[in-house]
C-alpha cells in the first residue's frame, strides 16, 4: 500500500503534571482509510485527538499530515491544516442558522468588503447540505435540529473547511437506528472521497463493521494495532479490558413477582404519546426500545411528573398518581435516571459527597433543627460507593467533573440508590461508559431487581435490553406497537416493530 | 556541579512556585491581601494602626457584612438582588417614624423601640418575598426583578418622608447600632446562625445544589423554588438587620441611607470568594471581604483622600480581585 499516509504518528507522548497519559503511540491513517479507535474511558483516545485537532501539546513524538509535519499552536490552526473534530459533545451554536454555523469562522465576503455575500452563503451551505443527506434549509436555527442532524451538520462543517482527516467521538451515542444508518452511508461516501477518517466508538459491532484498521489503546499505550479483520468482539474487550470478560451480561438468578409496583392504563398526551398502557413488576426489569423520538423518553418524563398528560392513569402500588412533583414522587418511592447525565443527573461542579447525597439527604439530617448528622452523612457516601463500585481514587470532597462517564454514571445512580426507591425509571443508562463500567452497571441493576425494585429501562442498544430484560416494550410515534417476554425475543422482531408504519415517511 | 547547582536552584523555584500557587489558592486569599495591604500602608497612614481607628473600622464594617451576608444566600442561587439598598433606606424610615420621639406613631412608648424593629425587619423580609416570587413564580430574571424593585422601594421611601431626615430617635433603638459592643453581638449572632445554616442544614444544602444546577436539584426532588424564594426573603431580611443598625449609627431615619453601598455588598461579596454564577459562597469568606473593602476605605479616608478619588482607587482594587479571582481559576483549571 503505497498511497501517501494521511496522518502518521510516531512515538508520540504525553504527560499532566508527572502522570503518564499517552506513551509511545505510533500509527498510521493512509488516505481513504478509516480507523477505528477504541479503549476503555480513561485509555487515551480524547488526548490523542485533542493532539491532532491543536487542543494539546505532545511532549514527544511527531505527527505528520499527508506528508507534512503537522504541529498546529491552536485548533484553529489544526482546522486550517484539514483536520475536523467532531465532539462527543457538538460544538454547535444553538442559536444560530446552520449556514451562520458552517461559515462563522470563514463567511464568504462581498468582493474585498466586510460585507457577508449571503447568497453565496445560502448556496454552498444548500450545496453541503444535499453532500450530507441533509434536507434542511439553510437557514434553519440549529436548535430546531435533532442530535443526528447536528452531527450532519459539523461534518457539513468540515467538508466545507475542505477537512482530509475527520475525527468522529462517539458519534452514535445519541443517535437512533436510522440516523446511524444516515451516518455510516455518508461516512462511506466521503471514504471515496479519499478523506481519512478517526471512528471512536464503544459500540464495537459498528467499529469493527465500518474501519479499515483498528487501534486499541489502554492506559495510554497501543496494545492492539492491525487491520480490522484480525479481530474478533471478544478479542477486542480483552484487549480493551486487559481481561478476558467471557460474558457481557452478568447472570440473572431471580425471576420477576407477579405483584405490580406500577401499571399505566391508557396514557394519552397529543402528538406525543398515544394509549399507553403497562404493567411493571416487582423485581422486573421492564426495556424499552424504540428509535429516536419515538417517545421514549417523553413517556418517563410523563411517569416522573415533568410534563402533563392529557388522559390516561398512572398507578403506584396500588396508589394512583394525580398530577404529582418529582419531590412527591421520590418520596413515594419513584427514582429517574435521565438520559442527559450531565445537566440533569448531576451538579458537576459540586462534590461526589454532595451529589451522592442529594436526593436522600432528609434522611441525613437530626432532628430537631435537621442539621447534617456529619457521621451518617459520611456512612451513606461510604456505603453507596462501595455499593456502586466507584473508583477508589477519586476523594469525596472532588468536583464530580473530573470523573470519567462511567464514574459520574455510578454517582447518579448512588444518589438514587440511597433514597431506596421501589421502581426506577432508566433512561440510557450506559450512554457514553466503557466495557468495563457498562457490566458494572448491569450487575447494578440487576441486584436492584433481585431486591424487588420494578426497572423501567429505556435504551437504543438492543443487545443491552436482550442481555438484561425480563420483557421489552417497542415504541414508535407514541405508541405501544409491542410487549415481548422473554421467550420471544428476537432482535428482527423488535427493529420491525420499532420501525415507523409507512404513511409519508417521517 | 553546574548541573547540581542548576537542579538546586530549580528545585527552590519549583517550592517557591508551589507556595505561591498555595497562596493563589487558598480559599481565604483575600484576608491575606487585607493583612498585606494593612501592613504595607501602615507607616504611610497616620492613625491606621491606633486602637480608636480599628474599633471604628471594626464597627463600620458590621451593617455592610450582614447587608453582604444576606447577598451571599442570594448569590449561591445563582441570582442577584441590586434591591438591598432601597430595603435599607425604606426599612430605616419606616422604623424611625414609628419610634421617634417628634410625631412618631409610638412616639414615647416602652414597646416603640421593639415594634420599630419587628416591623422593620418584617418589611425587608416582605420586599425580599415580593423580588423572590417574581423571580421563582412569573419566572423573570433577578436582574431586572430586582433593578426595578430598587427604583420602586428607594422612590417610596423618599416619596414617603417627603425626602426628610427623621431625627429624634430614643436611645433604646439607636443603641442596637450605635453601640459597638450590641451591633457586635448582633452581627456575629447572625453571621454564626447563617454560617450554621449554610454549612450544616438540609435549606443550606439545597441552596448549594440550587445554585449549582437548578434543573439537577429539581429532578432530586428539591423544593428549588422555595429554595430560591427562602433566599431572597433572607437576603431582605438581612437588608432590614443592617438598616436597624446603620440607622442606629446614625440616628437618623434616612431616605437615601445606604445609597451608595450596592457596590459595596455585591464587591465585598464576590472579592471574598462567591461566585455570581452560584454554587458557591460561604459566611466567612463574605466576611473577610467585607473587611478587605472596608479597610480600604478607611485607609484611604485617613490619607485625606476625596470622595471621588476613594471611589476611583476603590473600583481599581474591586477589579484587581476579581482578575486575581479569574487568574485563580485558571492556575486551578490548569492542574489535570
Amino acid at each position: 500500500m503505497n498511497a501517501p499516509c494521511a496522518l502518521e504518528f510516531s512515538g508520540l507522548a504525553k504527560s499532566f503534571s508527572g502522570v503518564r497519559v499517552l506513551t509511545e503511540v505510533s500509527l498510521t491513517v493512509p488516505a481513504g482509510h478509516t480507523l477505528g479507535l477504541v479503549g476503555e474511558n480513561g485509555a487515551g483516545k480524547s488526548t490523542l485527538m485533542n493532539l491532532v485537532a491543536g487542543n494539546l501539546r505532545p511532549d514527544a513524538g511527531e505527527m505528520r499530515l499527508n506528508g507534512v509535519p503537522h504541529a498546529p499552536a491552536s485548533s484553529a490552526a489544526a482546522a486550517h491544516a484539514g483536520v475536523a473534530f467532531i465532539h462527543q459533545e457538538l460544538n454547535l451554536f444553538p442559536n444560530l442558522s446552520i449556514a451562520e454555523n458552517i461559515f462563522l469562522t470563514a463567511f464568504p465576503r462581498l468582493g474585498g468588503t466586510p460585507v457577508i455575500d449571503r447568497s453565496r452563503v445560502h448556496a454552498r451551505t444548500a450545496a453541503l447540505l444535499t453532500e450530507v443527506g441533509l434536507a434542511l434549509a439553510p437557514d434553519t436555527p440549529v436548535e430546531r435540529l435533532s442530535t443526528g442532524q447536528c452531527q450532519l451538520v459539523e461534518i457539513a462543517k468540515a467538508l466545507s473547511q475542505d477537512a482530509r482527516l475527520i475525527i468522529l467521538d462517539e458519534p452514535t451515542t445519541s443517535l437512533g437506528a436510522h440516523e446511524t444508518a444516515t451516518l455510516f452511508a455518508l461516512m462511506a461516501r466521503l471514504k471515496e472521497r479519499g478523506i481519512a477518517m478517526i471512528y471512536i466508538s464503544h459500540v464495537l459491532a459498528d467499529v469493527l463493521r465500518l474501519c479499515d484498521d483498528l487501534v486499541v489503546l489502554r492506559d495510554g499505550a497501543v496494545v492492539g494495532q492491525g487491520s480490522c479483520n484480525e479481530f474478533t468482539h471478544e478479542r477486542l474487550v480483552s484487549l480493551m479490558v486487559g481481561r478476558s470478560l467471557t460474558q457481557f451480561f452478568p447472570e440473572r438468578k431471580n425471576r420477576p413477582a407477579v405483584e405490580p409496583v406500577l401499571e399505566v392504563c391508557n396514557l394519552s398526551e397529543p402528538n406525543i404519546v398515544h394509549d399507553i398502557s403497562f404493567t411493571l413488576r416487582r423485581g422486573e426489569i421492564l426495556g424499552v426500545a424504540g428509535l429516536m423520538g419515538a417517545g421514549r423518553s417523553e413517556l418517563a418524563r410523563i411517569l416522573f411528573g415533568l410534563d402533563p398528560y392529557a388522559a390516561g392513569k398512572i398507578i403506584m402500588e396500588g396508589e394512583s398518581l394525580g398530577r404529582i412533583t418529582p419531590k412527591q414522587l421520590i418520596g413515594r418511592g419513584l427514582a429517574f435516571l435521565t438520559e442527559n447525565r450531565r445537566a440533569e443527573g448531576l451538579c458537576l461542579e459540586a462534590s461526589i459527597a454532595d451529589n451522592i447525597t442529594l436526593v436522600a439527604l432528609r434522611d441525613q439530617t437530626r432532628t430537631p433543627f435537621r442539621l447534617l448528622d456529619f457521621n451518617r452523612w459520611r456512612e451513606a457516601i461510604a456505603t453507596m460507593r462501595r455499593a456502586v463500585r466507584l473508583t477508589a481514587r477519586a476523594d469525596d470532597a472532588q468536583p464530580v467533573r473530573t470523573l470519567s462517564g462511567g464514574n459520574q454514571q455510578k454517582v447518579v445512580l448512588a444518589k438514587w440508590l440511597l433514597a431506596k426507591p421501589r421502581v426506577l425509571i432508566l433512561d440510557e443508562p450506559t450512554r457514553g461508559v466503557d466495557v468495563g463500567a457498562k457490566f458494572e452497571l448491569y450487575q447494578l441493576i440487576f441486584e436492584l431487581a433481585d431486591r424487588g425494585a420494578g426497572i423501567l429501562l429505556i435504551s437504543s442498544e438492543i443487545e443491552e435490553l436482550l442481555g438484561l430484560c425480563d420483557r421489552i416494550l417497542v415504541m414508535s410515534r407514541g405508541e405501544l406497537r409491542a410487549d415481548l417476554p422473554r421467550a420471544e425475543f428476537d432482535r428482527e422482531k423488535i427493529l420491525q416493530a420499532a420501525l415507523p408504519v409507512e404513511e409519508g415517511n417521517a | 556541579m553546574a548541573d547540581l547547582s542548576h537542579a538546586a536552584a530549580k528545585s527552590v523555584t519549583d517550592r517557591l512556585t508551589a507556595t505561591l500557587r498555595r497562596v493563589a489558592l487558598s480559599e481565604y486569599l483575600v484576608l491575606w491581601l487585607s493583612v498585606i495591604y494593612f501592613l504595607a500602608l501602615a507607616p504611610f497612614t497616620p492613625g491606621l494602626v491606633s486602637p480608636e481607628n480599628l474599633v471604628n473600622l471594626l464597627v463600620a464594617l458590621l451593617p455592610l457584612f450582614l447587608v453582604a451576608l444576606g447577598q451571599t444566600f442570594v448569590l449561591i442561587t445563582g441570582g442577584i438582588d441590586l434591591s438591598v439598598t432601597s430595603t435599607i433606606a425604606l426599612s430605616s424610615v419606616v422604623g424611625a417614624s414609628i419610634v421617634n420621639g417628634n410625631n412618631g406613631w409610638l412616639a414615647g412608648q416602652w414597646f416603640a423601640a421593639p415594634v420599630a424593629v419587628l416591623a422593620m425587619l418584617a418589611l425587608g423580609a416582605a420586599v425580599g418575598a415580593l423580588n423572590g416570587l417574581a423571580i421563582t413564580r412569573l419566572r423573570m430574571p433577578p436582574f431586572i426583578v430586582t433593578l426595578t424593585g430598587m427604583m420602586f422601594f428607594s422612590g417610596l421611601a423618599i416619596w414617603f418622608t417627603q425626602s426628610k431626615n427623621i431625627g429624634g430617635l430614643p436611645v433604646a433603638f439607636t443603641r442596637l447600632g450605635g453601640n459597638g459592643w450590641l451591633a457586635g453581638a448582633i452581627a456575629l449572632a447572625t453571621g454564626a446562625f447563617a454560617h450554621l445554616m449554610l454549612t450544616r442544614s438540609l435549606f443550606g444544602r439545597w441552596l448549594f445544589a440550587t445554585g449549582h444546577n437548578a434543573r439537577t436539584a429539581y429532578l432530586s426532588g428539591v423544593p428549588v423554588r422555595g429554595v430560591t424564594l427562602a433566599a431572597y426573603v433572607i437576603c431582605g431580611f438581612c437588608a432590614a438587620l443592617a438598616a436597624v443598625l446603620y440607622t442606629g449609627q446614625a440616628e437618623t431615619g434616612s431616605p437615601v441611607l445606604g445609597q451608595r453601598v450596592l457596590l459595596d455588598v455585591i464587591g465585598a461579596t464576590i472579592i471574598g470568594g462567591t461566585s455570581l454564577f452560584g454554587g458557591k459562597g460561604k459566611v466567612l469568606w463574605t466576611l473577610c471581604g467585607v473587611l478587605f473593602l472596608k479597610l480600604v476605605d478607611n485607609s484611604l479616608n485617613l490619607l485625606n483622600l476625596s470622595i471621588f478619588t476613594i471611589t476611583m482607587v476603590k473600583g481599581g482594587v474591586i477589579l484587581f480581585a476579581a482578575l486575581l479571582d479569574a487568574t485563580r481559576h485558571r492556575l486551578a483549571g490548569s492542574r489535570p
